[in-house]
């Protein structure tokens, strides 16, 4: 009986709620800014790519850039779900799905960016009916839509039973909203049999996903490593680009938990313990940033050889020299000595933190792709001023920005049909902590 | 066949015109007689003509007869290239002074948009206390090409001849392969490319790359549409100091239209060398070193000037 009223409770705290004032000011902006960045997009279908400052030499800009950065977070599903889950994290399970719902948004966004970058978008389908396997860029197209599939996939299994709680709530969620639900789950019985079987996909997928996620990422850095540029052409690409993926994603989760929890006032299931927890995963992954990046930078820098020497300088002491600074102070320095601190390691500290580390991850990505492209073999000489440097035009600004405002849209609408704490799950380890 | 590649192709007419005249112009026998029956009555207005013995001759207007003109290639065969061919181009540094003709004729040539270029020349200066020099570059056509690897829709692609050429018609435009350049050869179109519009409404044709298209990449293609001729490339012919030479290794020579040089000694006599050999591209085009020059270094600085737009 008691049981009862505490599942209703916790249903009642946990079912998806209608926008409130700040809600509907919150889509409102994100659609403005969208809209803007499509018009911006408009404009460079109309005349091509050269509405954009990218030129013969940095031939690669912010999208790519972009590009990069939502292909990191997105790694963050198969950090929190699946390594979590397999390695028996018990306290990660009410941060699942947010982790699934930033990293749907974020792979739909890096295919989407990767097309604005593209100079012929209606060929897009080329890759399919003309794609050749040895390219790099190939074998990302595979993983990254393999990456999607099994992402949604693992965002769709666990929510079946919370659907099946949803259903019960015609009323509260509303006619289009109810059709909705049922097309998506009323097949769901939660008989034992369902369930085992829905154990044992969510299984497999948590296994898959974890080398598809490496290899995403890795396929990703490849793009770059498997090129002869000064500053890309390195083995340690692959671990260097994953650790900075797992460190951006953690931040993007603890932003998104500080922000649920807020908004839905869900302080009894996201608690300053899972805060305290989550400050100390994103100390070890700044740390272990902070290596490969001293691997990627020290020894290149003791041997200064000729052909580097330029990016190099351009980095610690030239023109890069403040974003990469800032790059590397706010995305692991200051992350380090904060999260260190156990008063570091509560909510609003370790918000912040997570800020930081993403603006950190953004501008350390800019930093991956620019100053290579500025820096080639041979001199840059014989071209137009305009190609000998790079930054970025309006319209590329309102691209980029518009597809993280998208990003954002995207998690907002998710967190408004679905439960972003898994109800079925919190309700069963309440069981087992009665009994 | 009409509508394909106007301007150019009248300009190659008018040339083969004239070589048909000259060859059957040998003052021995009437060489209009055979085909007589079909050629119209003589006009009166006569034409003068150079034969090839230098003689000035008069040939009447009505007997010019159109040589017909090799038929173009299609995109499939182009792709395939010239079968025991093998091209090489020799670019000897003490001879470039930076008149930049190369480049302007291979502009005109490929109709490329203002401002860009597939030839570069750059001052070059390797150390401190070494002597500069004029580099001119274009693409290297390698043997081992690091754009060709990359390209994830077949777009660019290696030619059994040795020549690497795009395909503007297959192009997504991703720029993978201008990052796996380590030369900078290749060039974007990355708004619409200012050319005339009956040019620009031409199929494309891997060969003369013509016309360029917005959102695809270009590049210097050896002029692969002369190659096929028997005729060398427009910035070999434009070059007045005899910069570029061009040839076939397979037959060991290579000429930079004045002159003809077994490319072995060319190379083992001045020291032939290629660019970055270290990476492992193997590329086809090779340098002679700036010895011996022809021209001070200071005589191209006038012509140096970075292009404003």
């Amino acid at each position: 009986m008691e049981n009862s009223i505490i599942d209703e409770k916790i249903i009642n705290d946990l079912l998806p709620q209608k926008f409130g004032k700040a809600g509907k000011i919150w889509i409102a902006l994100l659609t403005v800014i969208c809209l803007v960045g499509l018009f911006a997009y408009y404009r460079q279908l109309r005349y091509g790519l050269v509405v954009t400052a990218m030129r013969d030499y940095v031939s690669w800009g912010i999208y790519i850039s972009n590009f990069v950065f939502f292909v990191a977070i997105s790694l963050v599903g198969s950090l929190i779900t699946a390594i979590f889950r397999l390695a028996g994290v018990k306290w990660g399970s009410p941060l699942t799905r947010i982790a699934e719902i930033i990293a749907v948004a974020a792979i739909i966004f890096a295919s989407l960016i990767i097309i604005v970058d593209m100079g012929s978008p209606e060929r897009f389908y080329y890759l399919f009916t003309h794609g050749r396997i040895q390219s790099p860029i190939i074998w990302d197209v595979i993983v990254i839509t393999t990456y999607f599939f099994i992402s949604l996939l693992l965002l769709y299994y666990p929510l079946l039973p919370d659907i099946k709680i949803l259903l019960r709530f015609k009323e509260k969620s509303g006619n289009g909203l109810h059709k909705f639900y049922g097309y998506l789950g009323s097949f769901w019985k939660g008989t034992p049999a369902q369930f085992k079987l829905s154990e044992k996909a969510i299984n497999i997928l948590c296994i898959t996903i974890i080398p598809v996620a490496f290899t995403i990422h890795t396929v990703t850095s490849w793009l770059f490593a498997t090129t002869y540029r000064p500053g890309w052409d390195s083995t340690n690409f692959g671990a260097y680009f994953i650790a900075g993926a797992f460190l951006v994603g953690a931040g993007a989760v603890v932003v998104a938990m500080y922000v649920f929890r807020k908004a839905y006032h869900l302080e009894k299931y996201i608690t300053e313990n899972h805060f305290e927890k989550m400050g100390r995963v994103v100390v070890l992954l700044s740390l272990l940033y902070l290596y490969f990046n001293m691997n990627e930078f020290l020894t290149p820098f003791f041997k200064m050889k000729k052909s580097e020497e330029g990016y190099l300088t351009g980095l610690f002491s030239g023109d890069f020299a403040p974003v990469f600074w800032f790059a590397i102070l706010i995305g692991m320095i200051i992350p380090i000595i904060i999260l260190l601190f156990k008063s570091g390691r509560k909510p609003l500290p370790v918000f912040i933190v997570g800020i930081m580390v993403i603006i950190g991850a953004w501008f350390k990505r800019y930093l991956i792709v620019t100053p290579t492209l500025l820096h080639p073999f041979l001199p840059m000489h014989d071209a137009p001023a305009s190609y000998l440097h790079y930054f970025p035009s309006w319209e590329e600004w309102a691209i980029t920005i518009g597809s993280l405002a998208g990003a954002l849209l995207i998690i907002t609408l998710l967190a408004r049909i679905f439960p972003v704490i898994p109800i079925q799950e919190t309700l069963t380890e309440q069981h087992e902590k009665a009994v | 066949m009409e509508k394909g590649n106007n301007s150019r192709r009248d300009f190659l007419l008018t040339g083969l015109i004239t070589a048909g005249l000259i060859s059957g112009c040998a003052p021995k026998a009437d060489p209009f007689e055979a085909g007589a029956s079909d050629i119209a009555v003589a006009s009166g207005k006569k034409v003068k003509l150079l034969s090839v013995d230098g003689e000035e001759i008069e040939v009447d207007e009505a007997f010019l007869k159109p040589v017909p003109h090799m038929p173009p290639v299609s995109n499939t065969e182009a792709r395939i290239g010239i079968p025991g061919k093998k091209f090489v181009m020799v670019i000897d540094l003490s001879r470039c002074k930076n008149l930049k003709k190369c480049q302007s004729a291979c502009n005109h040539a490929h109709e490329l948009n203002p401002g860009e270029n597939w030839i570069k020349v750059d001052p070059m200066q390797d150390a401190e206390h070494t002597a500069p020099y004029w580099e001119p570059t274009t693409c290297m056509h390698c043997d081992e090409p690091p754009c060709v690897k990359v390209c994830p829709v077949d777009a660019t692609f290696k030619r059994q001849d040795g020549i690497v050429l795009i395909d503007s018609d297959r192009c997504i435009g991703c720029r993978f392969c201008m990052a796996a350049c380590p030369y900078s050869t290749r060039v974007f179109n990355w708004g619409a490319p200012e050319i005339a519009p009956a040019i620009a409404a031409q199929p494309y044709s891997c060969e003369t790359s013509i016309p360029q298209k917005k959102g695809t990449v270009g590049k210097c293609d050896f002029c692969a549409d002369m190659t096929r001729m028997g005729e060398l490339p427009h910035c070999v012919s434009a070059c007045p100091n005899g910069v570029f030479a061009f040839g076939d290794i397979n037959e060991d020579s290579v000429s930079n239209g004045a002159e003809t040089f077994r490319f072995s000694d060319l190379i083992k006599d001045k020291g032939g060398y290629r660019l970055m050999e270290d990476l492992g591209t193997k590329p086809s085009v090779y340098y002679l070193p700036p010895v011996s020059r022809n021209f001070p270094f200071e005589s191209g600085l006038e012509n140096d000037k970075v292009q404003n737009k």
